[in-house]
């Protein structure tokens, strides 16, 4: 059986959370790899989070929130974007590759860009193979 | 009342610790008058053997001090839970892995090979690296096995309490004494010899405006002794790490939190939670800026993951998997 | 007042009066070139000239004077038609009409007095009502007379002209007029609403329905002279003082009905709309069939006649993936109506140019049938280009080339006006807008509803309510339906007195905070507050909308976002990866 990552979507629920509900409204068919959860706004998604994913098996992770200028809080996706920045560069260092932790705007209207993000990073967390961030801890 | 069975073990750590407890100075004296010791090898010379012929739970109080890095600290480290009543786990490397567990970025062969070959003081010409199994001409040279992850005491065995710090502040181990000698322990899993806020509750520099355009790191600015070192830009773990050391780095040697003490009683990664604070006060909207602004923390996993790296998500043993 | 006989007849006339205007008054119609009310007399032109009679010293005295500069005195006589003053207004006359033969004043006098008409003249006067009017009102100094006797002419110095027009407008003979386009009776671009002088009402349905004034081009506000409308205004409504101002009012609910904007046809370069005559745009077209509009509701060409076949161009901008994909739901039924009315006022050949035809709405389908009767076009298919004439048929016509479907091939239509029914886009604000209230956008840039179906007039801001075309492009039956279901939403938040707040709200745990005051600059809402005396920061849990980028950031968990705690997401993160 060919390998099928888990990934764990964290999506706000007033852009992404409505978008991905439009690509399911709207028929459109993509990857069912992300499985999502609903937060708020992307702001409160906490770096812990990501690496609790990791910890607890995911394979990738990909956070969605508002455009920027369009979030629901105001601003809520800039106080994402800056934590996201600088777990980015925590990731580097604990050796989790680029391509495993990804940051999109999807706004409510795009359900066909959701379809679109989720294709896209599947596929790139899956030519990446299973996360093994973990291994080190095996004797 | 009779006198409480105490042990003191030394572990994967630097024996900090060991001297914390030296340092009560007179409170040495009440130990000993609480209790009488049966393991320390830094200032006693009893043997693992004694220990190993003592009925399980004969120790009434043990304080394992380091983390367990090779198969003599896990031996250890077990065969004192089985041993005692309560395992108290001391300081920063068995309470959460400490500076050695920050080797838990690589493998053990890239330490052993960074330790042995690398780093520029070394002069082995002929690249010799440790061996478990040595045959010499007296018989065969056995050292304990190294392992390739540092697991913080409560990853190998169950503790019962934890006592953070890098090493424990002075007034903490005497706190903790009292605690024993008292018998008024908290319930089980409870961290002792500490605040349960943290360290900003206890500072006295005053926090202003919390909006971060640059960072530095100490040495690189003259700063303001009187205001908080986050407000200046200075990377402070103070506001992610437990209180109760006394603010000895950030009040009384004017030098930032490293977070020793670990994290606040409900946080389960103290470095991303920190880092989560931290990118939160960058004063600027723009990705290409706050990149640049991130830019200028040198080593994130070492700053945030100091004495932490051990214990946290990504480094922490799975859950579905055995050691 | 003073008693006065004008042609023998007394009259009661007030003492500061001109005998001009004495005699205005009593109705006898002085000829008069050179007087304005608003500016000083000149007395160039000679004719107002009247014959007075006065008693002085016991004897009459006989005298003649220019009636525009002349006051009336107690027991004055004016004769306006006497020997005398003909044979001196005969003179006048005739100085005048060789300079302009043109004007109608003087060709009428000159028939009178049978003095022959020159066939042309230089058309200035020399009367200076224009130096006058420049210097007096405006407040600029413009004109100058050079030269004496023959060589006498008018200058104009164009530097210092602010091109206000009152000299065109004050010019007796047209020698001075606006260098406009004299060919085009009807400028069709410059129908639309919008000041067509310094002093408009912004349109006809404006509230409150009063004009204002333009300070960019009102003459008084750029030259400080001028105050003609002040001095006029009885009512003393002119207030050159009053400024814009900027209203603060405190609401609980906002109800965001900003329209439509309409599609700008230039970018159809295909259509020709700017460049060829006689295409306009439908909302053009709107206002030149008005009743209330520039032509009194006539369908009019350029150059001022009826148009004997029209082309109403479907879809422009619309159902077209280069511009809008979405339909704009009006242009079919409001082409439909101007079918039937240019049908009506003009008989032409009406053709529509449609790809479908949308009469989905109560009583449109019949219309659409009513319209087949009466005659009107259809032509599936969608327009590729107006384009200009090539055979003989086509001269000095606009040719719409379009594929008719229906038949299979490509025609060339003659028509004399094309409008077109361009695409109903969102606000040119809408964006601004919808940030500012934090009110979402769907694909085509029009603001979103919180649910098609079950929340159609609400946002995912709470107390911000939308309505019209706004929302998406729609006529004005759903757009009153839409509005009122908006307007009673507020109204049931209004009586209801107090609003709901969600549960799903941050909030501090005391016994946690350590006051690090790290969340303190993080909330949107500025819902976090610092107490300095008990060193912890707490929320406001009114302002709190929930967001939880402080308790993601709060580095001791002492902030709980309530239904998304950590452990809770945490649970579910385990949850998902099972």
């Amino acid at each position: 059986m060919s390998f099928e990552p888990k990934i764990v979507g964290f999506l706000c629920n007033w852009c992404s959370y409505a978008g991905a509900d439009l690509a399911g409204t709207a028929r459109i068919k993509y990857l069912p790899n992300v499985r999502p959860v609903r937060v708020m706004c992307s702001g409160r998604v906490e770096p812990s989070f990501v690496m609790k994913c990791f910890a607890a098996g995911a394979d990738g992770v990909l956070i969605t929130g508002c455009h920027p200028g369009d979030c629901h809080y105001h601003e809520g996706n800039y106080k994402t974007i800056r934590r996201y920045s600088l777990l980015k560069r925590v990731l580097e260092q604990f050796g989790v590759e680029d391509d495993r932790v990804r940051l999109e705007w999807v706004s409510a209207s795009e359900g066909d860009r959701y379809a679109k993000v989720v294709d896209e990073f599947v596929k790139k967390v899956k030519a990446l193979g299973p996360f093994n961030g973990t291994k080190l801890l095996v004797k | 009342m009779a006198k409480l069975k105490l042990a003191i073990y030394w572990a994967a750590g630097c024996g900090g610790c060991d001297v914390a407890i030296l340092d009560t100075n007179e409170g040495l004296l009440k130990i000993a008058e609480i209790a009488d010791i049966v393991l320390w090898p830094v200032a006693t010379d009893h043997k693992y053997e004694e220990i190993e012929k003592m009925a399980d739970g004969a120790i009434d109080i043990c304080l394992i001090n380091g983390g367990v890095r090779n198969s003599e600290n896990e031996h250890m480290t077990k065969l004192l839970r089985a041993k005692s009543k309560i395992v108290v786990a001391m300081g920063a490397c068995a309470h959460q892995g400490g500076i050695p567990g920050l080797a838990n970025l690589f493998t053990k062969e890239t330490v052993l090979n960074r330790a042995y070959r690398e780093t520029p003081s070394t002069e082995n010409p002929d690249g010799i690296l440790p061996v478990q199994r040595f045959s010499a001409q007296e018989g065969e040279l056995i050292i304990p096995e190294f392992y390739n992850t540092v697991l913080p005491t409560a990853a190998v065995v169950d503790v019962d309490y934890f006592m953070p710090g890098c090493p424990p502040a002075i007034h903490q181990v005497a706190a903790v004494v009292d605690i024993i000698a008292k018998g008024d322990l908290p319930p089980k899993g409870a961290v002792i010899g500490a605040s349960d806020k943290t360290l900003c509750d206890e500072c006295t520099r005053p926090k202003e405006d919390r909006k971060v355009k640059k960072f530095y790191r100490p040495h690189e600015i003259i700063f303001d002794n009187q205001k908080c070192f986050l407000d200046q830009g200075i990377i402070c773990l103070g506001p992610a790490t437990r209180g109760g050391c006394g603010n000895r780095c950030t009040v009384k040697s004017n030098m930032p939190c490293r977070g020793c003490y670990g994290p606040a009683p409900k946080v389960h990664d103290q470095g991303t939670k920190f880092l989560s604070a931290l990118a939160s006060v960058i004063d600027s909207n723009d990705p290409a800026e706050i990149n640049s602004i991130v830019s200028q923390i040198a080593d994130p996993v070492g700053t945030f993951y100091r004495f932490g790296l051990a214990a946290s998500y990504l480094r922490r043993k799975r859950s579905n998997e055995k050691n | 007042m003073v008693s006065i006989t004008i042609n023998d007849k007394p009259y009661q006339v007030e003492e500061s009066s001109t005998i001009l205007k004495a005699c205005q008054k009593a109705g006898i119609d002085i000829p008069t070139l050179c007087h304005h009310e608003r500016v000083k007399p000149t007395t160039v032109c000679g004719l107002c000239i009247v014959e007075v009679k006065r008693e002085k010293e016991g004897k009459e005295e006989s005298s003649l004077a220019t009636s525009c500069n002349s006051n009336v005195k107690e027991g004055m006589k004016i004769y306006t038609d006497s020997d005398r003053t003909k044979e001196r207004r005969k003179k006048a006359v005739e100085r005048l009409i060789a300079r302009a033969p043109e004007v109608p004043i003087l060709r009428h006098l000159a028939e009178e007095y049978n003095i022959s008409i020159p066939a042309e003249g230089e058309g200035c006067i020399l009367c200076g009502l224009c130096v006058n009017m420049c210097e007096e009102v405006v407040g600029q100094v413009v004109f100058r007379f050079e030269g004496k006797g023959e060589e006498r002419h008018l200058t104009a110095e164009s530097d210092r002209c602010i091109a206000c027009g009152a000299c065109a407008t004050i010019c007796p003979t047209g020698y001075i007029h606006m260098d406009d386009i004299k060919e085009r009776k009807i400028v069709h671009s410059e129908l639309l609403l919008g000041p067509k002088s310094s002093i408009y009402v912004t349109s006809m349905q404006a509230v409150p329905n009063k004009p204002v004034i333009n300070p960019e081009t009102c003459i008084h506000f750029r030259t400080g002279k001028c105050g003609i409308c002040s001095q006029v205004c009885e009512r003393e409504a002119i207030d050159y003082e009053m400024k814009e101002e900027e209203i603060e009012v405190e609401v609980g609910n906002i109800l965001l009905a900003p329209g439509f904007h309409p599609f700008n046809p230039e970018a159809m370069a295909q259509f020709g709309y700017g460049t060829l005559p006689n295409v306009l745009t439908s909302l053009e077209f709107e206002w030149l069939n008005c009743a209330a509009g520039p032509t009194g509701g006539e369908v009019l060409l350029e150059n001022g006649e009826k148009p004997k076949a029209v082309a109403l161009l479907h879809c422009v901008g619309s159902r077209d993936e280069n511009f809008h994909e979405y339909c704009s739901r009006v242009c079919c039924m409001y082409a439909l109506k101007f079918a039937h009315l240019i049908k009506e006022k003009t008989d032409a050949e009406v053709y529509n140019f449609y790809i479908d035809l949308r009469c989905f709405g109560k009583g449109y389908e019949e219309f659409y049938k009513r319209l087949l009767k009466e005659g009107v076009r259809f032509v599936r298919g969608k327009t590729g280009e107006i384009t200009f004439p090539i055979y003989e048929e086509e001269k000095g016509k606009l040719v719409v080339r379009c594929e008719d479907t229906l038949v299979g091939r490509i025609r060339r239509i003659p028509v004399d006006m094309a409008v077109l029914c361009c695409a109903l886009e969102p606000p040119e604000d809408a964006e601004a807008l919808g940030r500012l209230f934090g009110v979402s956008r769907s694909k085509d840039g029009f603001f979103m509803e919180r649910h098609p179906k079950l929340a159609p007039v609400s946002t995912s801001t709470d107390g911000v309510f939308i309505a019209g075309a706004a929302q998406g492009p729609k006529d004005i039956p759903d757009t009153v339906a839409q509005a009122s279901a908006a307007a009673s939403q507020v109204m049931s938040l209004i009586m209801k007195g107090e609003v709901e707040l969600d549960a799903a709200i941050s909030q501090i745990i005391p016994e946690l905070c350590s006051g690090c005051r790290i969340c303190n600059n993080l909330c949107p809402y500025t819902a976090i507050s610092y107490d300095p005396n008990e060193k912890l920061s707490s929320i406001n849990p009114v302002l709190c909308k929930g967001c939880g980028t402080c308790a993601a950031a709060c580095p001791s968990e002492a902030i709980i976002a309530q239904f998304f705690t950590e452990d809770q997401i945490v649970s579910e993160i385990e949850g998902v990866l099972i």
